[in-house]
């Protein structure tokens, strides 16, 4: 099962590598990860989708976390509402023949060609999980070259109190 | 002020009294400045030495110990020292010279990644690029380090940041947002806790190196009277409690005794303080403890239920919970059966050896016990030495038994106990050491006999790697692969140091020998000759369960 922690952290020299080595360090995977600064430059907020059938390695994996000095929270969306959304980028065969089929394609997701050339279109899209497996199918079926993924990025629905 | 003059001020500013190290290329500046300094500087002849008697200085009296060393191979060699600190939670702050600033990454001479290569075996650790921010980071650096669970910090220092010049301001309060440990236990899980405590029958409470860390020894002797429940201790939780009193059911686990790690089997109730679950005491997890209730108590929310589940974790300090839970308990379990039970296992298996002419290393431990009057600082090395000296020295009072607990590190003992003597003069410090182990460090006889930092070493030397011996003994068939190994003699070793060595060779001598070392205005070196196929017993097969017990027990 594939569980998304975001983490809040200090935006010091280093810290992408202590969260990183953690996780090496102690055999966990991570499935995705995305980093940013936030609104106040001095934090930074991560996206971590992890993969773990274990509930006590999820917990471990979140308690060691918050012991590094740099981390200020951790949230695990697995128990919270939130929104979660990917963006890709993919570059498909396409012909004009094909722009009936890819305007069907982008009516039922969010998305568009943004650069087309000799027969090969870039297409951006984003969603959730399961809009951006289904896109990829469809895709896949114009034949896809190459796809690129930001990896998960997600919001808590609660009202945060202080805009970070 | 220039940054090498702001690390020494800060150190002082934060209660140094005394560092251990070596003077590299990268630290010129700073040494120039310890050439002044009136905090004592203890030169190691080895990095690992220095890093190693920080922590025998931290464990010995609960204060920060701190050890520097240059760039590149300096702090490669402090490596094993800050690993040892980090894996049984010892205050350490640790400070590196680093090639300038502006060559970082470049492959410099001397050059490596000391924040990339110690980021895994420190609590927290700085590369200092403003001087701006180095006396901050040094008040950051014992904050953390002394605070929550204990832990060595790192800090790496560019030479061109210590010779940068800037106002020297040093915080009076480090106020740091994203760290703050949790210090009082919350009510509710207290009050849980107690209740369970009064309706147990079999309680057993199993104590941790966090005892002695949070220094609640004494409330940890009245939990244990108050509820009589017995008490058993972890390698690193030795001394917490008095080995000779009644509810004492000496050390579990692994090289445990038979009646501890009888009782912890057949408890329902389980009241762990400052401990971890670690491997070497549970043995199979599947089959530890199958009848009991888990209390946890520790300050490290990520020891909990780690590795055992815990039925009511309370996180904060052992101290101060020990303290509430003192309070919320109403009555006392009645454990007048369970307590007979507990004494007859320690009737029916009781810690012994098959004592005969030869010089058994129990007999050296015990006669170490009674000449001191169990009033000195045991340091050990690694493998057999250490489960000796765990076994047959009866603590009284925490911080008189120094080992390295997590990581296992041969040639720990003995720059350990130069540590712990610079910071308790007032004991006798002995290095209980194997012939293996001190040989990995003493090429620290000399920073003793500079120093005048008498330490008694006293090896029990069975001409072999004992430990693995034993399990290649036990376990391949008496393949004794790479375990039989040559010695220099030890009393020429020593007398070439102007140390003084007493060899040992027979029984008879082995109580004067002693004596006589402890008498000598000097570090002493005794070689004790023991019978070489001596095993630790009691033992538990690594992955079985902790009750399934083998030798020791005829």
């Amino acid at each position: 099962m594939k569980h998304i922690i975001s983490v809040l952290v200090e935006n010091k020299f280093g810290v992408l590598a202590r969260i990183v080595g953690l996780f090496s360090a102690r055999g966990y995977n991570i499935a995705s990860l995305a980093v940013s600064a936030t609104l106040d430059p001095k934090i930074s907020y991560m996206t971590i989708v992890i993969e773990s059938q274990d509930e006590k390695i999820l917990e471990q994996i979140k308690k060691q976390l918050n012991k590094l000095i740099n981390v200020i929270t951790v949230t695990d969306f697995t128990k919270e509402e939130h929104i979660e959304r990917e963006l890709i980028l993919a570059k498909v065969r396409y012909s004009i023949k094909d722009k009936a089929k890819l305007a069907a394609v982008f009516n039922k997701y969010i998305g568009k060609i943004v650069y087309h050339k000799d027969g090969t279109a870039i297409v951006e899209a984003v969603g959730d999980r399961i809009q951006i497996k289904s896109l990829l199918d469809e895709l896949n079926k114009l034949g896809i070259q190459d796809v690129v993924r930001t990896g998960k990025l997600a919001i808590s629905k609660m009202i945060t109190k202080k805009n970070l | 002020m220039k940054g090498a003059k702001i690390l020494i001020e800060s150190l002082k500013k934060s209660g140094v009294e005394v560092m251990f190290g070596y003077p590299g290329g990268a630290l010129l500046p700073i040494f120039d400045e310890i050439y002044d300094m009136d905090i004592k500087f203890i030169l190691t002849r080895h990095e690992q030495g220095a890093a190693h008697a920080a922590d025998g200085y931290a464990r010995a009296t609960g204060r920060v110990g701190v050890c520097i060393a240059t760039s590149g191979p300096g702090a490669t060699n402090l490596t094993t020292g800050i690993a040892n600190a980090y894996m049984d939670s010892i205050p350490m702050v640790v400070i590196t010279g680093q090639v300038k600033s502006f060559l970082i990454g470049n492959d410099a001479f001397q050059e490596v990644d000391t924040t990339g290569i110690t980021r895994s075996i420190t609590k927290h650790n700085y590369l200092v690029k403003d001087v701006k921010d180095l006396s901050r980071t040094v008040a950051e650096a014992f904050y953390v380090a002394s605070t929550g669970r204990p832990g060595p910090i790192l800090i790496d220092i560019p030479s061109d940041i210590q010779m940068a010049d800037t106002e020297f301001v040093w915080p009076e309060v480090v106020d740091m947002g994203s760290y703050k440990p949790t210090y009082f236990g919350h009510p509710g899980q207290v009050k849980k806790a107690a209740k369970l405590i009064v309706k147990s029958k079999r309680p057993v409470i199993y104590a941790g190196g966090g005892v002695v860390t949070s220094a609640s020894c004494l409330e940890l002797k009245k939990l244990a009277e108050r509820i009589k429940a017995p008490l058993t201790w972890t390698l690193m939780g030795v001394g917490c409690f008095p080995a000779t009193h009644e509810l004492s059911l000496g050390m579990l686990g692994m090289h445990g005794t038979a009646y501890a790690n009888h009782a912890i089997m057949e408890s329902d109730l389980i009241i762990a303080v400052g401990a971890r679950f670690d491997d070497r005491v549970t043995g199979r997890l599947d089959a530890f403890a199958p009848d009991a209730k888990i209390i946890h108590i520790d300050i490290d929310p990520a020891s909990i239920s780690k590795n055992v589940k815990v039925d009511i974790p309370i996180v904060g300090d052992a101290k101060n919970i020990l303290g509430e839970l003192l309070e919320e308990i109403k009555g006392s379990p009645d454990t007048a059966e369970w307590l007979k039970r507990v004494k007859n296992w320690k009737k029916k298996y009781p810690l012994k050896y098959k004592d005969n002419e030869k010089i058994k290393p129990q007999y050296v431990i015990e006669q170490t016990y009674e000449a001191t009057k169990g009033g000195a600082i045991i340091t050990t090395e690694v493998g057999q030495n250490q489960m000796w000296a765990a076994q047959w020295y009866k603590y009284a009072e925490p911080r008189t038994f120094i080992s390295s607990g997590g990581l296992g590190t041969m040639g720990f003992g003995f720059p350990a106990a130069m540590g712990a003597k610079m910071g308790r003069p007032d004991k006798q410090v002995i290095d209980i050491a194997g012939d293996g182990s001190i040989q990995m460090n003493t090429q620290e006889l000399a920073t003793c006999v500079a120093n005048k930092i008498n330490v008694k070493v006293f090896i029990l030397n069975n001409g072999c790697l004992g430990m693995v011996r034993q399990w290649q003994e036990l376990f391949y068939k008496k393949r004794y692969s790479q375990v039989c190994l040559s010695s220099p003699d030890f009393v020429k070793l020593a007398d070439s140091y102007d140390a003084v060595g007493i060899l040992v060779t027979k029984k008879e001598d082995v109580r004067p020998a002693i004596d006589k070392a402890l008498e000598i205005d000097n570090t002493v070196f005794v070689d004790f000759h023991i019978e070489p196929e001596e095993n630790v017993y009691p033992m538990v097969p690594a992955g079985e369960a902790i009750n399934n017990i083998i030798g020791g027990l005829a």
